[in-house]
């Protein structure tokens, strides 16, 4: 699953910079003189300390909120177009399932959004929720199922429409370690399956390195890019991969840039 | 792949299980209910308690069944229809105005914070106090003098709550409606909607209890004889105090009844709510 280089960028950020309350005096960069490149196909990590702004960057992308300055395209498009067109699906920390659905009427939720016939809409969500592993579950509550479970819910919910691009905000964030790990695997499997593109906020370096084609690493204050690092571990990755000498000499490498960018 | 790690927490439980439990659960309830009749009984007659200041349970019940016997002919079963349709009528029109005033408010939130204090204000004021004067304007033998004081009363905490569950939704929540382009029609359908219901339906259950009071306070200031506000006030005028009491019964089940009307119906709509509180 190596990304194509030569193909043209899926996410093509350019000088971006975001102020919230400009002019005030509490006035917050929250990320200055953004560049970045995410090519079809691959898997980017952002991570950094909190308030380096990689969930502000990502909701710039999403069109959830709006740059103070710069270019940002999606697909070729703006932001905005690419929401209107529903290009992408988005996963947060917060499962975000619906109290009041089942686990198949939540996965359907963007699809009646959208307006897909029923029939449709039933298919489509037994085979995403057949892809996350979890196609018997479909007529439970979400509070009848574990952490995971409702993450892979709602990973299932934002593939349902197929979208070439998955955003994820901490997605794993509220998770145990080994449930985390084994969610890790889980995505990873989903990636190789459908082939789509994926952006990964974390905070975790273990998670972004082994996930990850890319690692950019961010610092706060003002927020903005300090390395990119490439993760040269091979895919298919296993259990096994977070023993290899390479994966923790790329850690401690990401952890170095990490401190440094914050200075201690 | 083990699916130990990712088995469901809670399984729901089969139906001959949760009676069972219930009514474990309601048997000391029960049994102090029949304790308080039984002490009640015996108290009045070995100190020979004057009925009018006390009657006993079995003199009371004994008023009832003659009353009951009478089925239609009644008086007592008439006054109990006419405040029933009172306070359901007033209900009805009370809490689907709240409703609907919440939805169009809700939407332009500059109307509905305006129009909150009000609200609030007009919620604390004692809207029985305007019975004479909704009696002066529809008439004082017209249930809809007494529909209107129910309907105010239930109004506003209907609205306020309404307003609450469509406005009260997580950020994630409106930012994953977002992300799917939806439409502020789609979003009051598929999100602020069924976010509001328990916050409704508990509104609604309030509301029941406070009908049926306000009905049966709302006649105390005058109506036609067959409702029980007029009922009991004359009995006890005329120290026919047993009597008295089985308009209070009636007027009793009535709010007991309206309010597990409430009940079912909140379960049928909001099944999942249900099983969600049983389970915690």
């Amino acid at each position: 699953m190596a990304a194509v280089q030569t193909d043209a960028p899926v996410i093509a950020v350019q000088n971006v910079n975001k102020v919230f309350n400009a002019g005030d005096e509490e006035q917050v960069v929250a990320l200055q003189n953004i560049n970045l490149n995410i090519y079809p196909g691959e898997f980017v990590s952002l991570i950094g300390p909190s308030g380096c702004g990689k969930s502000t960057l990502l909701r710039l992308i999403a069109d959830l909120l709006q740059p103070s300055d710069g270019d940002l395209k999606v697909n070729d498009k703006t932001p905005h177009e690419a929401r209107l067109k529903r290009e992408y699906g988005m996963v947060f920390q917060a499962a975000t399932l619906y109290d009041w659905r089942t686990v198949t009427q939540n996965v359907q939720l963007p699809l009646e959004i959208m307006g897909y016939p029923s029939h449709i809409r039933n298919q489509r969500a037994q085979e995403m929720l057949e892809l996350v592993e979890l196609g018997k579950f479909g007529k439970l509550y979400p509070w009848q199922l574990s952490g995971g479970m409702q993450q892979r819910v709602a990973i299932a919910r934002a593939l349902a429409f197929e979208p070439s691009l998955l955003l994820m905000d901490e997605p794993f964030g509220a998770l145990d370690e080994f449930t985390r790990e084994r969610m890790n695997m889980e995505l990873l499997r989903i990636w190789d399956r459908t082939g789509i593109t994926v952006v990964f906020v974390t905070h975790s370096i273990p998670e972004a390195v082994f996930l990850s084609r890319r690692v950019v690493v961010m610092s706060p204050r003002p927020g903005r890019i300090t390395k990119m690092i490439d993760i040269d571990l091979p895919y298919p990755r296993a259990f096994e991969t977070r023993e290899l000498p390479r994966f923790f000499e790329l850690v401690t490498g990401v952890r170095e840039h990490l401190r440094d960018a914050h200075g201690f | 792949m083990a699916e130990a790690v990712f088995t469901p927490v809670v399984e729901p439980k089969p139906w001959p299980q949760r009676a069972r439990e219930q009514a474990r659960y309601y048997l000391p309830t029960i049994l102090i209910a029949v304790g308080v009749l039984v002490i009640w009984e015996l108290v009045v007659r070995v100190f020979n308690i004057q009925q009018f200041l006390l009657p006993r349970p079995s003199a009371i019940l004994e008023a009832l069944g003659l009353e009951l016997r009478q089925g239609s002919e009644s008086i007592l079963v008439e006054a109990t229809f006419a405040t029933l349709y009172s306070a359901v009528g007033g209900f009805v029109l009370g809490c689907g105005a709240g409703v609907l005033v919440a939805l169009v408010t809700a939407r332009w939130t500059v109307i509905s914070q305006a129009m909150m204090p009000f609200a609030i204000a007009a919620n604390s004021v004692p809207i029985i106090a305007f019975a004479p004067i909704t009696n002066n304007w529809f008439g004082l033998t017209n249930p809809a003098s007494k529909m209107a004081i129910v309907a105010i009363i239930v109004f506003f905490p209907t609205m306020i709550n309404t307003v609450r569950g469509l406005t009260m939704v997580e950020a994630s929540q409106l930012e994953l409606m977002q992300s799917y382009a939806a439409t502020p029609w789609k979003i009051l359908r598929s999100l602020r909607i069924p976010n509001a219901l328990p916050y409704i339906f508990s509104a609604l259950r309030v509301a029941s209890a406070l009908s049926t009071i306000g009905a049966v306070v709302a006649e105390f200031f005058g109506g036609p004889r067959a409702t029980l506000g007029v009922y009991i006030t004359q009995q006890a005028a005329g120290f026919n105090f047993a009597r008295a009491w089985t308009g209070i019964i009636m007027a009793s089940l009535i709010g007991i009844s309206f309010y597990m009307v409430v009940l079912l119906v909140e379960r049928w709509v909001m099944p999942w709510n249900v099983s969600f509180r049983e389970a915690a």
